[in-house]
């Protein structure tokens, strides 16, 4: 934290695990061993390798929890408190150094300018916490019980000190917590309730000047202090988005990992097999950590216990006979599940297949059948809803993970939008086929909505790369034919985004009533003529489809 | 792997429709909802549920699958992400293949949504009906393929969270690797001195 010096060589702190000496490699001229290399000379266990690597570790699992933690709010940002201009104001992680007997001042509490003991010590809240301005609107949990912490401790090392907090709210509702509180009022501590405005430093004594609108009492108050401390907040960990890409994690709008069911499966990611515990999911204090961590752990045991889990039946099915072995589905396939080689009809790896359904999409022969998501089902869906009053309706393909989970969301936080959309779930976007699409515009729809993961966020990896690509050849189709490009709309909602689902529903309605009788009936002819050659007799006729498929199917199986 | 249904197989399809109380009921005309879905074709029997997900709610759908020989379920009801496994196994019990039942999003995706469209919103449950419906009739019964777990976890984060899953788990029986990417695990709760509400040592 910069406030002592180390050696290139230490103990992270005195009770670390493991307890050994860490070779520092931005400090240690030992890369270069002409100019230092003596503690490899000195170590007489030769335990010192200035050669050694980062290797990979390869472990197969059956589950994972992931416990990333948090990082701290950095609060030089917010320069009217003036952190890192003004020497006596610290953050509440610098505290805990200063006043830790294993810190650098043997946990003497003295202020960094002058190394004296502060008797007037304010400590102000929500610093990076329930601020939309910032950024950051959530409440962070731990720092009012933290700051209540830290109060009680200056009190009972310094009986002399006077401490003055500045909050908005004290949350203080877990187990004891309110008989802490009190317990800080009891030994002097004041509370005031209202965030300062400023900070200004007396640049002789450097100490500082609050000034707060004391919104109790409704007076401006001035407050000459020795130290200030930010109590800090937290923020997502930094390695957040790198470990969500490995595991396909969404977050919420607060930017933690998002759970199941914010309800009902606090501690399991939408990811079969992951599990939350700790911080990363949102913030909690050291209790409720461990408590999610047990509960994690439990669930494991669970999983483990079991020794094997079910696959959902989505998988695809690749039909040898109407295989055209042109090798197109293979490398779509984010998995690698598809096996090809030239000359040999495509193969799925069940095993391997988790689902999306892009393949299926994708295959210009329809060899490919998405078990549980068949074209068949999906065209049967789309020409239902747009049976009757088709003008009426806008027509939304959503995801099962983000855009459809976000309609959830929209639902779950009562957010009106226009009753006319139509939502038809899909477990990927890629799953779309244009075939899908034009069908839609062949039964009249105004307007039609894929929706998908964000681009980055899939949950198949980057199958949505391929939604991308049908929406892009669609649009050129509707253009070439003389149909607005608009009318076919592409947007990525995210399983937490409840009010964009609910935004784009408007904006969707909003652009179904520009579209006039004339476009919808001039769409319906100019895309009849079928988009591929004429050599497939399957998706002719509803009622041909309807007898054909499950012979068809029959035979996939068997093959 | 995929057990069909025998290709001359006349269908069945029950449709049961839920008020879940006036969660559904209080934006939607059910009974409307109901009387349309007897039109739709295949359809041989319609329930009205008060909560279909309750045990009464499934003994209806059990009951309607004997008496009636249904062989697809349709469940007009709350998202498919919440109670898809209820009603897979409800149908599982009743003796059908689980992937022979599909749901009808009308809580999240339509009452909740549009409280104060009545028409719009029975008119919007009427299509998701007849969509899932649409569907069901093309569902394949569906045998899913078990995976044996790998005897291992994985814990992310040597911190308070990652420490306490990880000996939990050890000490079930079970192997635990933990990754941790500084030098030393205990994470932010390390470097704190003293911690609420016990106020004694991190540590």
């Amino acid at each position: 934290m910069g406030l002592s010096s180390r050696k290139a060589i230490y103990i992270p702190f005195p009770q670390a695990v493991p307890c050994s000496y860490i070779l520092n490699m931005e400090d240690c001229l030992g890369n270069n061993p002409i100019a230092c290399g003596k503690c490899a000379e000195v170590c007489e266990k030769n335990a010192i390798n200035y050669d050694d690597q980062d290797e990979f570790v390869i472990r197969e699992v059956g589950a994972v929890i992931v416990a990333i933690g948090l990082d701290v709010y950095d609060p030089t940002e917010m320069d009217e408190y003036g952190y890192t201009r003004f020497e006596n104001v610290i953050t509440s992680m610098e505290f805990e150094r200063l006043i830790c007997a294993g810190g650098p001042t043997a946990g003497h509490f003295v202020r960094p300018s002058d190394q004296v003991r502060p008797t007037r010590i304010g400590f102000i809240q929500c610093v990076g916490s329930r601020n939309p301005s910032i950024g950051r609107p959530y409440c962070s949990n731990i720092c009012c019980m933290n700051t209540i912490k830290d109060t009680l401790l200056l009190a009972d090392h310094y009986p002399d000190v006077k401490n003055v907090v500045f909050y908005q709210d004290i949350r203080a509702f877990g187990k004891s917590f309110e008989d802490m509180f009190q317990r800080s009022k009891k030994v002097g501590t004041r509370y005031v309730r209202g965030l300062p405005g400023d900070i200004e430093e007396d640049p002789e004594t450097q100490n500082l000047t609050i000034t707060v609108e004391n919104t109790t009492s409704g007076k401006l108050e001035h407050h000459e202090l020795d130290m200030v401390v930010l109590s800090v907040g937290v923020v997502p960990p930094e390695d957040l988005k790198k470990i969500s890409g490995l595991l396909t994690l969404s977050k919420t709008s607060d930017g933690f990992f998002m759970e199941s069911h914010p309800k009902l499966k606090p501690i399991d990611a939408p990811t079969r097999g992951v599990y939350f515990a700790g911080f990363c999911e949102a913030p909690k204090d050291i209790k409720e950590s461990v408590c999610q961590a047990g509960a994690a752990a439990s669930k494991v045991g669970g999983l483990l216990n079991a020794g094997e889990i079910h696959i959902e039946a989505i998988t695809s099915v690749i039909d040898q006979e109407a295989c055209t072995m042109c090798g197109v589905c293979a490398p779509i396939c984010p998995y690698s599940a598809i096996v090809w080689e030239k000359g040999q009809p495509a193969m799925v790896i069940e095993a391997a297949c988790a689902g999306c359904g892009a393949c299926a999409a994708a295959c210009n022969f329809n060899a490919i059948t998405m078990r549980h998501f068949t074209d068949d089902q999906l065209l049967a869906q789309v020409r239902a809803v747009l049976a009757e009053k088709p003008e009426e309706k806008v027509f939304v393909f959503a995801c099962n993970w983000c855009s459809y989970a976000g309609g959830d969301m929209a639902g779950i936080s009562r957010l009106k939008y226009p009753s006319t959309n139509r939502v038809i779930r899909t477990m990927c976007s890629a799953r779309v086929s244009e075939e899908m699409v034009l069908e839609a515009f062949l039964c009249g729809a105004p307007v039609v909505l894929v929706s998908g993961c964000h681009y980055a966020d899939c949950h198949y990896i980057n199958a949505n790369r391929q939604t991308v690509k049908h929406v892009q050849r669609l649009w050129n189709k509707l253009e070439r034919a003389g149909v607005r490009p608009e009318r076919l709309q592409l947007e990525w909602i995210s399983a937490a985004e409840g009010q964009k689902f609910a935004n784009v529903m408007r904006q969707m309605e909003e652009l179904r009533q520009t579209v006039t009788a004339e476009e919808i009936e001039h769409a319906r002819e100019a895309l009849k003529p079928k988009p591929k050659k004429e050599k497939k007799p399957k998706t002719e006729k509803e009622e041909a489809d309807k007898e054909e498929t499950p012979e068809e199917e029959a035979e996939t199986v068997t093959s | 792997m995929v057990s069909n249904v025998a290709t001359d197989e006349e269908l069945r399809v029950g449709v049961f429709v839920c008020d879940c109380g006036l969660n559904i009921a209080g934006a939607v005309d059910t009974a409307a909802v109901a009387e349309y879905a007897e039109t739709l074709p295949d359809v041989t029997c319609v329930v009205r549920n008060k909560y279909t997900c309750a045990d009464p709610g499934q003994n209806e759908i059990k009951d309607a699958v004997r008496q009636h020989n249904l062989n697809r379920v349709v469940v007009a009801s709350c998202t498919p992400r919440q109670h898809e496994p209820t009603f897979r196994q409800c149908v599982y019990e009743a003796g059908l293949n689980p992937y022979l039942m599909e749901m009808a999003n009308l809580r999240e995706h339509c009452s909740w949504v549009h409280p104060d469209d009545r028409d719009g919103a029975t008119a919007k449950a009427k299509d998701l009906v007849a969509s899932a419906v649409a569907r069901a009739r093309f569902l394949q019964a569906q045998e899913e393929m078990s995976v044996p777990v790998s005897q291992r976890a994985l814990v992310i984060g040597g911190g308070i969270a990652g420490i306490e899953a990880a000996l939990e788990m050890a000490e079930a029986g079970h192997k635990v690797t933990l990754v941790e990417k500084t030098p030393s695990i205990g994470g932010v709760m390390a470097q704190l001195d003293k911690t609420y509400p016990t106020m004694d040592c991190s540590i």
